[in-house]
């Protein structure tokens, strides 16, 4: 008779690359809600500009900054993972050699910087 | 007074005990002593009742891989001098059912290997006659498939994925690391054969990308890498399918 | 062994992971940091400006009904696993229907909403 070991729920507890892959995984949830956010958003926008301006208000409680906040760490999380195992799915070849690792993921960082330029130069025009 | 060193150490013994525990035995400490040396100075001059697998000493046959503080390791490659003054604790390698003390059942492992073909597959009427010499291969083709073949069989990936623990049917990272091998093997024609295994809801479908397997990995396989290259070519082909279903490749 | 439909929702989830990667630190940042502390007026996000953007535009409908739905279902492809993984793993189907179907009602409300802006 083999010996099964019970794996309880906590697993990912017990080393820090697990732990944070749980994080990695959890992050979704800011991603996630940052959706239902714009969601509602957009909803209040369809209703007129009073509805809209007291959304675009709630921006500035104690309980949106921190939720705000919260979600960034999350959603920087998420990016930097994100980008970084890059290299380990996109193999580019030229001739015999593939491209080396950090310029895989240096492209995507450079992307980000500039998707964050372009959506920084629209909404707030600089 | 000579130093010297605790191990506990995983026993069990399924005619004696139905429950597993840990023994614990004193070892001399020598800075050029593995782990490995410390079981079969064990089992030699302590307890031969211990049970455990190892063959080359020497990071190469893939025999002797053991939870060694919890992290999957090769035992001959673990020093004790990294561990010094602690205790270690050894344990027989996570996920896999265990047969007695360090071993464990292996079988559903050596199965999932042979599943998806570890060879090169050659349709039918291509095969090239044997006095036609070889099939010939870039130094650019072999280096997309040549760490994949690094693979010793040690098992250490699976015991550092969450997933194979859960559920001991996913392929996991070996066997689909090995079939991505030969699928990147520029003369190789079976990858269909091996998608119908490494494509399904068992095989790359259950990854999600811990990435450990790689971490652990003595041999630098990255079977990370190979199961999302493999996620993102069968993502092509189903998408491929679907917009020509007239032009499937079977 | 069966043949999977994980590659529809894995693109989903890719394509929501790469989308939510670039652009949402940064509107994070604008919605949580640069608006409320004052350090952009909050009118960049003024009625007037964002409805005279939205309102008739097709592609800018289109690109705000990706940026919402996308990441519902890189979300849901997540959230499933790990649900699955800490011990749900045995109603793993029905785990799949809850959260890649909330990604879908979300994705409809957002069309039906930005539709009618």
């Amino acid at each position: 008779m083999s010996y099964r070991r019970p794996i309880p729920a906590t697993w990912w507890l017990k080393r820090r690359p697990y732990t944070m892959f749980m994080v990695r995984e959890l992050s979704s949830l800011a991603v996630g809600g940052y959706s239902f956010f714009l969601l509602y958003l957009a909803w209040k926008l369809g209703q007129g500009p009073e509805p809209y301006a007291a959304a675009i208000g709630v921006l500035t409680s104690p309980v949106s900054i921190v939720l705000h906040l919260v979600g960034l760490a999350l959603a920087l999380y998420h990016t930097t993972s994100w980008f970084n195992v890059t290299p380990k799915i996109i193999i580019v070849r030229l001739g015999d050699e593939p491209l080396p690792e950090p310029v895989i993921a240096g492209a995507h960082y450079a992307a980000w910087i500039a998707a964050s330029a372009v959506v920084a130069w629209i909404i707030l025009g600089i | 007074m000579a130093q010297t060193m605790q191990l506990e150490i995983f026993r069990y013994r399924p005619e004696q005990e139905n429950e597993p525990t840990f023994q614990t035995y004193e070892v001399p400490f020598d800075e050029e002593w593995v782990v490995l040396d410390a079981i079969n100075y064990i089992k030699d001059e302590i307890d031969g009742t211990l049970s455990y697998r190892w063959s080359c000493r020497m990071g190469v046959c893939g025999s002797c891989g053991m939870m060694v503080n919890g992290v999957p390791k090769l035992s001959c490659s673990a020093f004790l001098r990294d561990y010094y003054p602690g205790t270690i604790r050894v344990e027989p390698l996570d996920g896999f059912p265990v047969e007695r003390d360090l071993v464990f059942e292996m079988e559903g492992f050596v199965n999932k290997l042979t599943s998806v073909s570890p060879w090169i597959v050659r349709k039918e009427g291509e095969k090239k006659p044997l006095e036609e010499g070889p099939y010939k291969q870039s130094p650019g083709e072999l280096s997309d498939y040549k760490h994949y073949s690094m693979c010793i069989n040690c098992m250490l990936c699976y015991a550092a994925c969450p997933v194979f623990a859960l559920d001991n049917d996913f392929l996991g990272p070996a066997a689909i690391a090995l079939g991505q091998r030969y699928n990147m093997d520029s003369r190789d024609q079976g990858r269909d054969q091996r998608q119908e295994v490494i494509a399904a809801h068992k095989g790359i479908w259950k990854c999600t990308f811990v990435g450990e397997c790689s971490a652990v990995c003595p041999k630098d396989v990255d079977p990370a890498g190979a199961i999302q290259r493999a996620k993102v070519s069968s993502t092509a082909d189903y998408f491929l399918e679907l917009l020509m279903p007239w032009n499937k490749s079977r | 062994m069966a043949k999977s439909n994980e590659p529809i929702f894995w693109s989903l989830f890719s394509a929501g992971g790469m989308m939510a990667a670039l652009f949402l630190p940064i509107l994070m940042a604008i919605t949580g940091i640069l608006i409320p502390f004052g350090i952009v007026p909050s009118d960049v996000l003024g009625y007037d400006r964002v409805h005279a953007a939205v309102s008739g535009n097709l592609i800018v409908k289109a690109i705000l009904l990706a940026l919402i739905s996308l990441p519902l279902f890189h979300w849901a492809h997540r959230f499933k696993f790990v649900l699955a993984d800490i011990g749900l793993h045995s109603i793993e189907r029905l785990l799949g229907v809850l959260c890649y179907g909330s990604a879908i009602v979300g994705t409809a409300l957002a069309g039906f909403v930005l539709w009618g802006v």
